[in-house]
């Protein structure tokens, strides 16, 4: 059986109630979690702040929302998710879905080895986030995310 | 019929808006393609496809294609996307 979005997220990848004054922090700790657990290297960080400066707040892709990532590159050690929940909410510049409470960190080796986990975060955050940004520490998030996982 | 869902670098958030689409077009019972694009081949892509769906940012960016595009805001929220899809599908 594949892995399900909770056996992606290790202590190292969840960082809960994060301190950022803007979305260029916010990003970075997505980008750092990423990085402690082994997905990628710091030029992932830089090229997931450079993305949102290119291509706009995109990312932003739900109420609350943000999916930090970009694209397959020799900056990905192995395909992560990290998941980084902000204690105060951050305007990421969004018409319509401002401000962020949540960014989910992303990084893929190439365009399927996600997938799965995708398809479970579609299920995750298609429902309540407000009791998944309660959590304190990652094992509690693990199990509220098994809790919505198909 | 053929959908293509485009975002900046093809493995995000087209991949969610693919999945959501696809979930969607099953409850309508439509007979559809979805494919996840990222704004460099979109274009091309657009060109054979009825449907385009992405958010704010790429919807100018999609430029003279035949195909409808559609704006999506909240990528998780099912009835928006319902909503959206109904009104663009031919009858």
């Amino acid at each position: 059986m594949s892995r399900t979005l909770a056996d992606e997220l290790s202590d190292d990848a969840v960082i809960l109630g994060a301190e950022a004054p803007d979305w260029r922090s916010a990003i970075r700790i997505a980008g750092d979690a990423l990085t402690a657990s082994g997905s990628t290297t710091d030029e992932y960080t830089a090229e997931m702040i450079r993305a949102v400066e290119e291509l706009g707040p995109y990312i932003v892709i739900a109420p609350s929302i943000a999916l930090a990532h970009s694209r397959p590159s020799p900056a990905v050690l192995k395909t992560g998710i990290s998941w980084v929940s902000l204690a105060h909410p951050v305007e990421f510049g969004h018409a319509a879905n401002d401000p962020v409470r949540l960014v989910v960190g992303l990084a893929a080796v190439d365009h399927d080895s996600h997938l799965t986990t995708m398809s479970n975060l579609a299920g995750v955050l298609s429902g309540d986030i407000d009791s998944l940004l309660e959590a304190t520490n990652p094992e509690q998030l693990r199990a509220l995310i098994r809790d919505n996982t198909q | 019929m053929k959908i293509v869902a485009v975002c900046g670098m093809g493995i995000g958030t087209s991949v969610l808006l693919k999945m959501n689409a696809e979930k969607v077009l099953r409850t309508l019972g439509v007979d559809a393609d979805v494919e996840a694009a990222d704004i460099g081949v979109a274009r091309g892509m657009a060109r054979d496809a009825q449907i385009v769906l992405t958010s704010e940012e790429f919807a100018s960016e999609i430029g003279d294609v035949p195909a409808q595009v559609i704006v999506i805001d909240n990528f998780f929220d099912l009835e928006e996307i319902t909503t959206k899809l109904k009104a663009a599908l031919p009858e």
